[in-house]
């Protein structure tokens, strides 16, 4: 293979995609404007619960504008159940309520009109009539089959009764063997207990849904733009369940304006566009409005745990038994029932814990499906075990950066094949925490805390740890199967197209991927031309979730660039030394110019070498003509991140209002391409996990209304809200991608929400308090200033 | 925002909006920043048909100095009276109140006119300018009046201002001792519980106090019994500690929502009570 020497990988360059995005010129799905395009609108449910006992739709039919007016039940009889992409039984979920809703929110009927402005009129001014049915809010309520059941096929409200996991487990028996966890917990010095939430959030992207239908009867094709993380997923399942062959969708991503993995679904707004373009025969839009995000777009989290854990006193743990019950929702989004499954595989955190018992149940409730939300399962997993290692420190009265450090899996055990059924690939998890510890000053930190707490303030430090999955993964890991896909074309010019599955929005995959390929073929990186998001231009691909994109899509994209590089340099060879039989592999790609290793002097232009390529006289012999090459690539396993958080809050004795001082990050996501996007994903993930922990709260009431339905109620994190952060980094390649990439994107979700509120525990230790749940509402923090530490 | 459709008028003088206003019939509703009519039209709580634009009226704009008083126009935005040197230089209560209103987006567009006519419950506004006994100068078919800001505020998004009148502007005499301390709502930026203290000082005695709370209850208005606590007594940490224990013992029907019970708002009261009174007697 041919050498370059590395400039761009590694460098720290500003993303590409930023200037035409700041200044308003990108290409959203609501700038797609179609001529004959008419607009959608949904009439959704207000109550919870209820049956359907009549809709009145002849005033909206009526009305000026109006094309069409539809219910569920007219839908249903030519568009089927929505797909889901988990293995567990699940109830039908029509893309419009059929004969009863089951969250607020929930579509009744379809309006199509000649505009936005009367389509919602007209569906304002449908009526429906429910026979109301009692809300199942609280999960542990509705696993007694209380106060109903939202869908009569599942008893108790049990969408997955249980799944066991951990020590003791054979899972190709189904069987579970309890003793060594027994045993741990009898021979224990101690057993900590806590009920612990991981409340529910709103994705919130600053870009709500949106979705363009296009059926052209003539050629019996659909073209859909859709803000989706994955249009080649989309693609797929619009074609199965619109009976449009595969082949004759088009999907295509425009600018995404945020994704947070709420966009990862493919949703029932999709398929109606779909399937009610083609019934008309004209291209339809829809796009959703802040309150319909509220309402209707995934909620990520909402996972209940009991966990118990045992150990010595000297520090070591030695069990954990950890019962998850998740509050899904009215129904299982495509990927809902697995998430919770990903905070079980994560419930060994960083420790070599020698027995593990795991139980999860997910419970079917009268709210909005939850499914993926920037880090998916992981990090409420992640809070359950950091919290209970800093329960165990403060029971114990250690530092807990050091009951972290005696419990570590170590260096040299990776790869560490965990009792969750994982097999980390790489770490030095005690390098990073000391990293952590110096950054932070965290002798100084501590002295610092005691001197505050001795002047009456309520100031306190949390220190986390954690790993995380990601560079999802092999095939059998993702139903969608595990791989990528990418091509690259040198053009006659000299130039390079490049085209990748791993559809961005907001990940800068268009810089880091052209530093990738500047660097391969050492040519300048505005030379470099990456596509994404469309079907008609990139054939297959997967798509940009689960910190996959660098990992997966960073590889296949390299495995590709070197078959082309490999073709290239054999004409290369041939225009340098036409007579002799020569090794490609001495070739090298610099500074626009290829050259023989052993004579630099003598090069060929890069330009010059393209256009041989593609006018090829004489053929060289065993080359055809051109430069453009395709690569599939699935990694042989997943990717497996960590990192140290450390965080400084002060809780305003009088108020209860926490105030974060400091958070410092040691960040291992195993090579950087670019530094910069690495910190900026970083930036977005701590202040959505600093979110989480402090102001980001999905609340419903007992009848099932959602009081947070706007952002005059759910908090958005505001770059006020927080200190500077202090970012680090070690580098740890991963074995299982010749990049050595682990991803990124979700990290900073996952040390802060423990972080943080290790560091209100340790604010308020005294008033003898053990653990709150998140989120620091400043009540709850005054109730435990002001009732001695009963929250 | 896909809000009902409605028609569309811009008025250039204080007149005309009124004439438009009554041209309208019940239709109409005066638009100044948009700030808290929007976003009831965007959720179809109000579903005017006529918005007659008075955000360009010269005479609801502009700060000015008069006979020892400071008028702010009903059109001039939270932004410009947070950065006005005027306000800054001798009532820097007003600007410190602005300049803790919602984003930045919302200061450059929200006016203070707005902010009084609209009386959300937890607005910042009313309680400086109740606090500050703030004249409300109002407009109407049948000519000028005012009203004191105590008076204005009758009860939840209730003001005295009749169906046919625009609020022309504030006046104000400025306060140096004067503060005001609020509780922020984290997703609004609404005040949770306000509280705004104008102090009259003679030495490290309190001549008079006014305070002015907002967000506790559903209409701005003054904390009577914390003002004659304080009144003629010297401010000592004791004083002020006593008169804000009682803050919130006269409010009746206390707010409750999803951020705040009404036991952590009463309490929140006292707390922001003696932060005011503390600030503004130290000024």
């Amino acid at each position: 293979m041919a050498v370059v020497t590395p400039k761009m990988i590694g460098e720290r360059i500003k993303r590409r995609e930023d200037p035409r995005l700041i200044q308003g010129l990108g290409t959203y799905v609501d700038d797609i404007k179609l001529p004959g395009m008419l607009h959608l609108a949904f009439k959704r449910s207000d109550i919870a619960h209820g049956i359907i006992k009549s809709i009145d739709v002849s005033e909206a039919q009526s009305m000026p504008g109006v094309e069409l007016v539809i219910t569920g039940a007219e839908l249903k009889e030519f568009l089927p159940p929505m797909p889901i992409g988990t293995p567990f039984p699940s109830p039908d979920h029509y893309s419009v309520a059929v004969d009863r809703v089951r969250y607020q929110g929930e579509p009744v009927a379809v309006v199509v009109a000649a505009d936005r402005y009367l389509a919602r009129d007209a569906a304002d001014a449908i009526v429906v009539d429910y026979e109301v049915l009692p809300a199942v809010i609280d999960p542990e309520v509705a696993m007694q089959g209380q106060p109903a059941l939202v869908h009569e096929a599942f008893e108790n409200n049990l969408a997955v009764p249980y799944v066991p996991g951990g020590t003791g487990f054979d899972a190709e028996a189904g069987t579970v063997d309890n003793s060594a966890v027994d045993k741990a917990f009898a021979e224990a010095d101690f057993t900590l207990s806590q009920r612990m939430m991981n409340q529910r959030l709103a994705p919130t992207a600053m870009e709500a849904r949106g979705v363009v239908a296009h059926y052209e009867p003539g050629k019996d094709t659909l073209t859909i733009w859709s803000s989706t993380q994955n249009p080649h997923i989309l693609k797929t399942f619009v074609a199965a369940l619109t009976g449009i062959p595969d082949n004759q969708v088009r999907a295509i991503a425009p600018e995404v304006g945020g994704g947070f993995g709420c966009k990862i679904n493919i949703y029932g707004e999709d398929y109606v566009a779909a399937a009610l373009s083609k019934q008309l025969g004209k291209p339809l839009k829809w796009i959703e409005d802040r309150s319909e995000a509220f309402q209707a777009t995934i909620h990520g989290r909402g996972i209940l745990a009991y966990v118990d854990i045992c150990g010595k006193n000297d520090g070591k743990v030695t069990g954990l038994k950890i019962k998850l019950i998740a509050d899904i929702g009215a129904y299982n989004m495509i990927l809902t029932a697995a998430i919770p499954t990903l905070t079980m595989l994560m419930l060994n955190g960083t420790y070599d814990i020698p027995a593990i018992r795991a139980e999860l149940t997910e419970v079917f409730t009268n709210k909005m499906p939850t499914d993926a939300y920037r880090g998916a399962g992981r990090p409420e997993g992640t809070y359950f075990v950091e919290r209970a290692m800093d329960m165990v420190a403060r029971h114990l009265g250690m530092d807990p950066a050091e009951v972290k450090r005696k419990n570590f899996i170590k260096a040299d055990q990776f790869p560490f094949a965990t009792q969750m059924g994982a097999v980390y690939d790489s770490g030095d998890y005690e390098k990073t925490l000391d990293l952590a510890l110096k950054n932070a000053n965290w002798e100084g930190l501590k002295a610092e805390r005691d001197r505050a707490k001795s002047e009456g303030r309520l100031v306190g430090l949390g220190v986390s740890f954690y790993v995380e999955v990601c560079g999802l993964g092999p095939s059998a890991s993702l139903p969608t199967g595990g791989w990528e896909y990418s091509s690259v074309t040198v053009e006659r010019s000299g130039k390079v197209t490049a085209t990748t599955g791993s559809s961005p929005h907001g990940q800068g995959n268009e810089t880091t991927f052209s530093q990738m390929l500047a660097d391969q073929f050492g040519i300048p990186m505005s030379d470099v031309t990456i596509l994404h998001g469309d079907t008609g231009v990139v054939k297959q691909g997967i798509g940009t979730f689960g910190s996959r994109s660098q990992a997966v899509g960073g590889t296949v994209l390299m495995k590709a660039g070197d078959k082309v590089k490999d073709k290239m340099a054999r004409f290369a060879a041939a225009m340098l030394n036409p007579n002799e039989e020569t090794d490609a592999s001495e070739m090298v790609f610099q500074d626009g110019t290829i050259y023989f290793r052993d004579a630099p002097g003598n090069s060929v232009t890069f330009a010059d070498v393209a256009a041989y390529a593609y006018v090829p006289v004489p053929l060289p012999e065993g080359l055809d003509p051109g430069l453009s090459e395709q690569a599939f690539w699935e990694p042989s396993n997943n990717t497996y991140p960590y990192g140290c958080h450390i965080s400084m809050i002060e809780i305003d004795r009088d108020t209860g209002e926490p105030k974060l001082l400091k958070l410092i990050a040691v960040d291992d996501c195993g090579t950087v391409v670019n530094p910069l996007i690495v910190e900026g994903q970083i930036h977005g993930g701590l202040a959505q996990g600093i979110g989480q922990a402090m102001i980001e709260e999905v609340v419903y009431d007992d009848d099932g209304q959602l009081i947070t339905g706007s952002f005059m109620d759910y908090a958005m994190p505001r770059a006020t809200d927080f200190p500077r952060f202090e970012l680090d980094k070690t580098v740890t390649p991963t074995p299982v991608n010749p990049l050595g990439a682990k991803g990124v994107g979700e990290a900073g979700t996952l040390g802060s929400t423990p972080c943080i509120v290790n560091a209100a525990v340790d604010a308020l230790s005294e008033f003898g308090v053990t653990h709150i749940d998140m989120m620091l509402r400043p009540e709850k923090l005054w109730r435990i200033i002001n009732q001695g530490g009963k929250s | 925002m896909i809000p009902q459709e409605f028609q569309y008028r811009r008025a250039t003088s204080i007149d005309e909006a009124i004439s438009l206003l009554k041209e309208s019939g019940d239709e109409g509703k005066f638009l100044a920043g948009g700030h808290s009519l929007v976003p009831l039209m965007k959720l179809r709580l109000s579903e005017p048909g006529v918005l007659i634009d008075i955000s360009r009226i010269p005479q609801l704009s502009g700060i000015t100095e008069k006979d020892g008083t400071i008028q702010i126009g009903a059109g001039v935005t939270h932004a410009e009276v947070a950065s006005s040197d005027l306000v800054r230089r001798l009532c820097p209560v007003v600007s410190e109140c602005a300049a803790e209103i919602g984003d930045p987006q919302v200061r450059n567009r929200g006016t203070l006119g707005g902010s009084l006519a609209h009386a959300d419950p937890a607005a910042d506004y009313p309680a400086v300018m109740v606090a500050l006994n703030a004249e409300v100068h109002i407009k109407g078919p049948g000519g000028w009046r005012a009203v004191k800001s105590g008076d204005f505020f009758q009860d939840l998004f209730t003001v005295d201002l009749a169906e046919d009148e625009i609020i022309a502007a504030v006046q104000f005499r400025p306060a140096r001792n004067a503060a005001y301390a609020k509780l922020h709502q984290r997703a609004s930026h609404y005040a949770l519980v306000g509280v705004a203290a104008v102090l009259e000082m003679e030495g490290r005695t309190c001549r008079s106090a006014s305070i002015g709370i907002t967000g506790a209850t559903g209409h701005a208005q003054h904390l009577a019994n914390v003002e004659s606590a304080l009144s003629g007594k010297e401010l000592t940490p004791e004083t002020i500690a006593a008169a804000a224990r009682i803050a919130a013992d006269d409010l009746e029907e206390v707010n409750v929502d999803l951020h705040a019970s009404e036991e952590y708002r009463r309490d929140m009261v006292r707390v922001f009570t003696k932060r005011a009174v503390e600030q503004a007697a130290s000024r």
